[in-house]
Order: structure tokens, then C-alpha cells, then sequence
């Protein structure tokens, strides 16, 4: 197998070798081609996590929908009434929509984003208070800091139990003080806080001070009967949303006798719509980026066909002789395109090395804390296989260029005494 | 050894065409060492050439130890040239970066020999031309008598059947030149076959045969008695 032999490795180190500093030359072309390449990959690559970071836990197929009140009169009713859903609304919801993955009803103290007052030995939050089922993790997820989140058990049997932003521990407890299993009052009712949760500062429905308590402990605890303030739904991921928005608010409208044309008074919330174009925008970045670098690494090879075409050149006598002691145009060629092959894979190499110590930096000064515009800066091994391969390929291509034209060399030209 | 029979060769010059060699025939037996004479412009480095399988005739045939030597592609003509002859050039012609034994062995190397095989063969040539110290020097850090004598340590490596040797005295001064030249006699009292190309009388004097050229025919071929390089040392 040629692709072993040391002989022919070492003919074309041999002959890199001794020209250094115009083999040093001709790799920065593509040293810096690569680095270039994988800087914008990786670039890219951090923007794009940076932008999942922002939106962590949050399912991309989701619609909130609330109540509002009637903008327009219909079959007998004025404008400007109020709707109130009812927890029955889920379950026809879920019964007509079968695009439907989850759905969580909601309820909430006093109008939308009210405040009630919650008292701890003396202390007060003025805190938004949620009626919750457990699925509402699935779509919007919660960091706990500590213990856990609502469960099917609390629902089921009504628990007084709450979970508690950080902002509300904050101003209910000391600095360290445990609050896992400490009581709270709401409204004159006792909940037992089973888990503390930090909220997402990017994408935050909830606002920041809010306590959770289960949906079914909140219709006895408040005397909420059957009513529902939103509900969070959300979708699998082939789903189109505003489709299957449309279908919800038909069958709502038409249980509450809303005009099909009002606009008001039914609310709602699209998440894919955002992260819609944020993936637009990072594909296209990306998109962009790789051909950039593409372009960069082809200008580098390029530029390396070009000096082995002065090596080839220079070295017309060499290869004249080579010739007339016996090697074949193949073994000429062969030559020539492994040392294309080699000085590049070098190159990409040691530009490989620089870009992933450059990103390395940005990431350790650009791409910290959870606001940072870039998160994890890094180049994905495929991305890397696929510009390694790309590289190579192109290497081995255009290394055709110079070889032939090694190839064309005729000893008895070659050897003519000048 | 060598069989040409009414060889032909020109050259286009623009429209005109140059007819550089009208009608060779020529032969040469195993063992000869054979002087080729004649000014610039006779065609003797044309007719080099072609021996050397490095330029086609456009007529004529040419038999080399029995195999027609005809319709050569170049990877055809690059293994005949590796299996039969060795070459010695007036500039030597070395590689500038490969030592005196990577420069002997490398037609070994187009032969597939193995590497060790093939140093060890090239020390024993280098040796045999009286080099075998200088094997790992450059061919910058020799003399040009010594560049030449790695040279025909080279041509020999492959044991080719005939050696060809164009002006190999030519960039060397007379003392280095008779030293040279006693090499090769004593090659072809080995029974080796060499063809010599040389303008310079006195080294033609020192083959066996002498054939003079001019305006492409051979107008002299005659055997001579060999002054022996020897006595001139």
C-alpha cells in the first residue's frame, strides 16, 4: 500500500523541508482560511446557543391563550363583555384539537398580572399567585433552585402547598434561611412552600414575583367555582401554530358567542413565532458564515496550487532526471499532489488549533453569565469533519493543477544543458 | 546489444523542419565501450537522446538487448529507462537535497526495491567508485569529480544494460577527467556496455571504438586501440 510507504512521505517532507520558509508561506493562506472558517462557524454556532439559552425550557410549539372582553356586539350581546373561560374549556379543547400535546389551565388572583399579598412572620410579597396543573412545566420550564415543582399528587388531593419565585424568598426570608416546608398565607390560607424556582429573566410570562400553588387547591382555597383564567398549550413539533390557533379560537367563540370577526376578545400568545425568526436569522447566519469560510479556505488551497506550480517550475530539472532514472508520470504526480495534500491538512491543522484557542478565548470573555450574547462558542465535530473533508478534497483537487504540469515535463527538455 | 537501422529524426523549427539525423544504422555488441564524436549540430545528443529513450525517432528501428523499442508511452518509456540504462550527464545532475546514497538509490526506489536492500546496494556501489565514506555527505560538500563518480554509482545502481554518458568529462578539468574515465573503463571491464558522447579526442581515444558524426549520418566507425586512462593519472 503506497499510503504507507516511508519513502514516498519522506520524498515529500524532503522536498517541503527544503524550502521552509515558502512552505511556511504558502500554509498561512490556509491557516488563516481556517481560522477564519471556523471562527464564523463557531461564532455563529455560540450566537445560535446563546439564543437557545435565552429561551431554555420554553417549548418552541406553544400559544397562550386568555379571556378579554368583546369588541364587537353579537347575536344580542354588546360589546365590551367580559369572557370567562371554564376549566370545561380545556377538555373540549383537548377533545376537538387533537394537535393538541399539552394543554394547562391557568388561574390567577385578582385580574391579570394583580398582586396578592402574601405574609410570612410579619413579611410581605406582593406576589402574582398561580393556579397550576404540573404540565406547565413541560411548556414553560422551571429552574428550581430547591425542592420541587407542583406534582399530579398536590392536584389530585388538593395540597396547600406553593412554590415561590426567588424574588418572593427574597423578601420573605433572611439571607441562607431554609424555606423548604415553611408556611406562607395567602389570603388567609396556609400553603406549605415545597419548592423555590428561579425565573427565566429572557422570556418570562409569569412576572418576576409569582408563586404557584396547584389549580385545584386554588378553586377550593379562593372559591374560584369553575372558572380559568388562560391556558398554556402546546403543540408537537411538525404543528403549525397559527393554523391550529385559529381552530381554537373558532371553537371558543362559537361556545361563548363572540363575534368570528372580533379580534379582542379572545388574547393569545404565538411562541414559535419568535423562535421562528430567531432560527430564520441563525440559519441564515449560518448559512452565510460557511460560505464565507468556504470561500476564504478555496482562496487559501488556491493559493497553494499556485506556489507548487513555482515549485514545479523550479524544480524542472529535478524532475527531468527523476524521469530518466525511471519514475513514471504517475509516481510524478502522485508526488505533487501529496505534497498539495500534506501542506494543507498541515495548515488546516495548525489553523484548526489557533481558531478553537481563539474561541476559547472569546468564550472565557465574551460568553459568560446568562446574558451573554454568545454561549459555548465552539465548533461542532461534524461542522469540523465536514471543513476538514472540504479541505482535503479541495487540497487533492487542485493539487491536479501543478501535478500536471509536473507531468508535462519531458526529461530530454529537463535535462537540455543550458 | 544495440541494433539502429536507418534512423530518422527532425525537428520542426517554425515552417522550417530540420533534419537532424538522415539514415543511422548502427549496432553495438555486448561489452563495447563506444565513443560518439562530432561537433555541436552532428545530432550526436539526438541520437543520445533516442538510445535514451527521452525523444522518439520518426523513423527507423531500434532493438535494445532483443526488445523493439517503439510506440513508448511516457510511464513505458520512464520503466524501459529504469530496466535498461543508466544515465551520466556532464552536470551530473544529482538531487541537491538527497545524500550520496539517497542519490544513488533512488532508481532502485522507482524499481520497488525495498529500503534496506536498497541502501545496502548503494553503499556497494558508492564503495565500488571509492565513495563509500562520503555516503551520507550532500552533493553540495563534493568535488565535481566526486558528484560525477556518485552519478555513475547511480546509473549503475539499477544494473541497466547498457550505460550512456553524455560529455561526462565535460565540466571536470583534464586530471579529474582521466579519473573519471578510469572508472568507466574499469565499469566496462566488468563486461558493462557503455556509449559515450564526447567532442573532447582524447577521452574518445580512451573507448574501444570511435563513431564519428556529422550532418546526421555517420560519416566514421572504427575500432581503436584503448589508451588506458591510467597512465595519464
Amino acid at each position: 500500500m503506497w499510503l504507507f510507504d516511508r519513502d514516498l512521505w519522506s520524498e515529500v517532507f524532503n522536498t517541503l523541508g527544503k524550502n521552509l520558509f515558502r512552505t511556511f508561506l504558502t500554509m498561512l493562506g490556509v491557516i488563516f482560511a481556517m481560522v477564519i472558517l471556523m471562527l464564523l462557524l463557531g461564532s455563529s454556532n455560540g450566537l445560535a446557543n446563546g439564543f437557545n439559552n435565552l429561551f431554555a425550557g420554553t417549548s418552541s410549539n406553544s400559544l397562550f391563550v386568555w379571556s378579554q372582553s368583546t369588541s364587537e356586539p353579537y347575536k344580542g350581546f354588546e360589546r365590551g363583555r367580559r369572557i370567562k373561560f371554564k376549566t370545561e374549556d380545556a377538555d373540549i379543547l383537548r377533545k376537538q384539537i387533537p394537535e393538541i400535546d399539552v394543554l394547562a389551565p391557568r388561574i390567577e388572583l385578582g385580574s391579570h398580572r394583580g398582586i396578592a399579598t402574601v405574609y410570612r412572620n410579619g413579611r410581605t410579597s406582593g406576589s402574582s399567585v398561580y393556579g397550576d396543573y404540573p404540565e406547565i412545566d413541560d411548556i414553560m420550564k422551571k429552574k428550581l433552585v430547591e425542592g420541587r415543582f407542583l406534582n399530579r399528587s398536590d392536584t389530585d388531593n388538593s395540597k396547600k402547598v406553593c412554590v415561590i419565585g426567588e424574588e418572593t424568598y427574597k423578601l420573605l426570608f433572611d439571607k441562607g434561611e431554609e424555606a423548604i416546608g415553611e408556611d406562607v398565607r395567602i389570603n388567609g390560607v396556609f400553603f406549605s412552600i415545597v419548592g423555590i424556582y428561579k425565573p427565566n429573566d429572557n422570556i418570562n410570562i409569569d412576572g418576576e414575583n409569582a408563586v404557584f400553588i396547584p389549580f385545584t387547591t386554588f378553586q377550593k382555597a379562593f372559591n374560584s367555582g369553575d372558572r380559568m383564567g388562560w391556558m398554556a398549550i402546546s403543540f408537537s413539533d411538525e404543528t403549525e401554530v397559527p393554523i391550529v390557533e385559529a381552530k381554537i379560537k373558532k371553537v371558543l367563540k362559537a361556545k361563548y358567542d363572540i363575534s368570528p370577526t372580533d379580534e379582542r376578545a379572545i388574547g393569545s400568545f404565538d411562541m414559535s413565532e419568535v423562535f421562528k425568526s430567531v432560527s430564520i436569522f441563525t440559519l441564515v447566519l449560518k448559512i452565510v458564515s460557511l460560505f464565507v469560510g468556504i470561500c476564504s479556505l478555496l482562496a487559501g488551497v488556491i493559493a497553494i496550487s499556485n506556489i507548487l506550480l513555482i515549485t514545479v517550475k523550479e524544480r524542472t530539472k529535478e524532475i527531468g532526471v527523476r524521469r530518466a532514472l525511471g519514475a513514471t508520470p504517475r509516481v510524478v504526480r502522485r508526488q505533487v499532489i501529496l505534497e498539495a495534500a500534506v501542506i494543507t491538512i498541515f495548515a488546516g491543522m495548525v489553523g484548526f488549533a489557533i481558531s478553537i484557542g481563539l474561541l476559547n478565548l472569546i468564550d472565557a470573555n465574551f460568553a459568560q453569565g446568562n446574558d451573554a450574547p454568545f454561549r459555548n462558542p465552539m465548533v461542532t465535530i461534524p461542522q469540523f469533519g465536514f471543513s476538514f473533508l472540504l479541505m482535503v478534497s479541495l487540497s487533492l483537487l487542485i493539487g491536479l493543477i501543478p501535478a500536471n504540469r509536473a507531468v508535462r515535463v519531458k526529461p530530454i527538455d529537463a535535462l537540455r544543458e543550458e | 546489444m544495440i541494433q539502429i537501422k536507418n534512423l530518422h529524426k527532425s525537428y520542426k523549427m517554425g515552417s522550417n523542419s530540420l533534419h537532424v539525423l538522415k539514415g543511422i544504422d548502427f549496432s553495438v555488441e555486448e561489452g563495447e565501450l563506444v565513443a560518439i564524436m562530432g561537433s555541436s549540430g552532428s545530432g550526436k545528443s539526438t541520437l543520445l537522446n533516442i538510445l535514451g529513450m527521452l525523444d522518439n525517432p520518426d523513423s527507423g528501428d531500434y532493438v535494445l538487448d532483443g526488445v523493439p523499442i517503439e510506440n513508448l508511452n511516457e510511464t513505458k518509456a520512464a520503466q524501459y529507462r529504469n530496466k535498461f540504462l543508466g544515465f551520466i550527464f556532464q552536470s551530473f545532475n544529482l538531487i541537491n537535497y538527497k545524500n550520496a546514497m539517497e542519490n544513488v538509490a533512488l532508481p532502485l526506489y522507482y524499481q520497488k526495491v525495498g529500503r534496506k536492500e536498497r541502501q545496502e546496494k548503494a553503499v556497494n556501489y558508492l564503495s565500488r567508485v571509492g565513495l563509500k565514506d562520503w555516503a551520507t555527505h550532500l552533493p553540495s560538500e563534493l568535488s565535481g569529480g566526486q558528484k560525477q563518480r556518485v552519478a555513475i554509482a547511480r546509473a549503475m545502481a539499477a544494473e541497466p544494460k547498457v550505460l550512456l554518458a553524455d560529455e561526462p568529462t565535460g565540466a571536470l578539468d583534464s586530471k579529474t577527467s582521466y579519473e573519471v574515465m578510469e572508472l568507466i573503463q574499469n565499469i566496462n571491464d566488468e563486461g558493462n556496455t557503455i556509449l559515450v558522447v564526447t567532442h573532447e579526442p582524447d577521452i574518445a581515444d580512451m573507448c574501444k571504438r570511435i563513431v564519428h558524426l556529422k550532418d546526421g549520418v555517420i560519416v566514421e566507425d572504427k575500432k581503436v586501440k584503448q589508451v588506458r586512462a591510467s597512465e595519464h593519472v
